[in-house]
């Protein structure tokens, strides 16, 4: 099967220090990657740069076969509106907005009115158990549920990479592995592809594969036997 | 552990007799269990039958004669072949580990690779645990739980000791033979 995003001997440094030295990564529909590796190994700038959030000061991320670098910067950030979905550890859903408004957002900004936009994201706070919240605001609800709301809106627009960085860092395991389990079935049922970075075995054991990010550059080992 | 694949790994460095092979092991790896002369000899005997090693001239001093062994090159590939298949992922086997990345490192291998092998192994058993616990009941996500927990904490040492390995390495440098 081709691949849907793949990055190739990507290059990025901040300063003197290179923080990709040659990394590569590819992801197939429907796969989970969990990108693996220490604090500061250049697991984060990996992602960033293939979500086109930065640009490798060398080397090519191509999705669906085209360059990112290669699109202008109007059509980048609409990729990551619509093809791309994001989780973070946290900091990402917006205070003053309830969960509901948090998660229609990104519907809303391409161009769906309110109400079929707060209808379908209300389904998904539903799918991810947390229809309750819908009325509050973030700060009014606990971490997993916040992570929850997080992964909803993350997946409302039926994004078809989804990108998440550390999502369950902020939660203790129970609730951790819920969310996991609810991100992965969903990106599952929608052939979604995830990009998993994290430090935790324990998460990254819901992805398919896994990749090691080491001093810049990546590696991925075959399970033996 | 297995004695015959370190001794070997200890003999890479150079030819040994059964008594300096010893204190390189006991020095090294036997902390809690120092080997007994006779496991070092049985051992020996047995990797001399099986062409691994071969007796390289003998040792006269004031004492009994002492014969030196080395490691052939059936020995050579017998311990590459070691340091690349995983250990079998179950809790405690940090000693085994420990030797051969501390091997790796002494024959100027690359400890990554140990490492990363070791990995990819444990998060393959984890996957499968991770699946069972998905479909199974709450008894069997507890039973399942418990060894996640076990093989994730061999996990957290591999990383610590992936970040150490440049001081390691610089510290048995310092150790001498």
């Amino acid at each position: 099967m081709t691949a849907l995003l793949e990055a190739v001997d990507l290059r990025k440094s901040f300063g003197p220090t290179p923080a990709l030295d040659g990394a590569g990564l590819s992801v197939r529909a429907g796969e989970v990657v969990a990108v693996m590796g220490p604090s500061g190994s250049g697991k984060s700038t990996l992602l960033h740069c293939m979500a086109g959030i930065l640009t490798p000061d060398s080397g090519v991320v191509r999705y669906r076969d085209v360059e990112l670098s290669a699109m202008p910067d109007g059509r980048r950030s609409e990729l990551r509106r619509t093809d791309f979905g994001f989780v973070f550890q946290f900091g990402q859903l917006v205070p003053e907005l309830s969960c509901l408004e948090n998660v229609a957002l990104p519907l809303r900004l391409g161009g769906l009115k309110r109400r079929p936009a707060e209808a379908r994201a209300r389904e998904w706070l539903d799918r991810l158990e947390v229809a309750d919240v819908a009325d509050k605001r973030p700060g009014e609800t606990s971490g997993g549920q916040g992570q929850r709301v997080a992964v909803a809106r993350a997946l409302v627009t039926g994004p078809r990479v989804v990108f998440a960085d550390e999502p369950t860092g902020a939660l203790d395991s129970l609730n951790g592995e819920r969310v996991m389990q609810l991100l992965t079935t969903a990106a599952k049922e929608t052939n979604a592809a995830v990009v998993l970075v994290t430090h935790e075995a324990r998460v990254a054991a819901y992805s398919d594969r896994e990749v090691v990010v080491r001093d810049g550059r990546s590696r991925e080992v075959e399970p033996a036997r | 552990m297995s004695i015959g694949h370190t001794l070997l790994g200890l003999l890479e460095k150079g030819p040994r007799h059964g008594y300096d092979l010893k204190r390189a092991y006991d020095e090294r790896f036997g902390q809690d269990r120092p080997l007994h002369y006779g496991q070092v000899y049985t051992t020996l005997s047995r990797l001399l039958r099986n062409g691994l090693v071969e007796e390289a001239g003998v040792e006269s001093g004031d004492g009994p004669e002492r014969k030196r062994y080395a490691i052939t090159d059936a020995g050579v590939t017998d311990v590459e072949q070691w340091l690349g298949t995983p250990e079998k992922p179950e809790p405690y086997l940090q000693n085994t580990l420990y030797a051969k990345v501390v091997l790796a490192l002494l024959s100027g291998r690359n400890a990554d690779d140990v490492l990363d092998v070791q990995r990819a192994a444990h998060l393959g058993t984890m996957r499968a645990l991770t699946k069972r616990k998905a479909d199974g009941d709450l008894a069997d996500q507890l039973i399942c739980d418990h060894a996640l927990f076990h093989l994730e904490a061999d996990l957290r040492w591999l990383e610590l000791t992936a970040a150490r390995l440049g001081q390691l390495s610089a510290q048995l440098a310092g150790v001498g033979r």
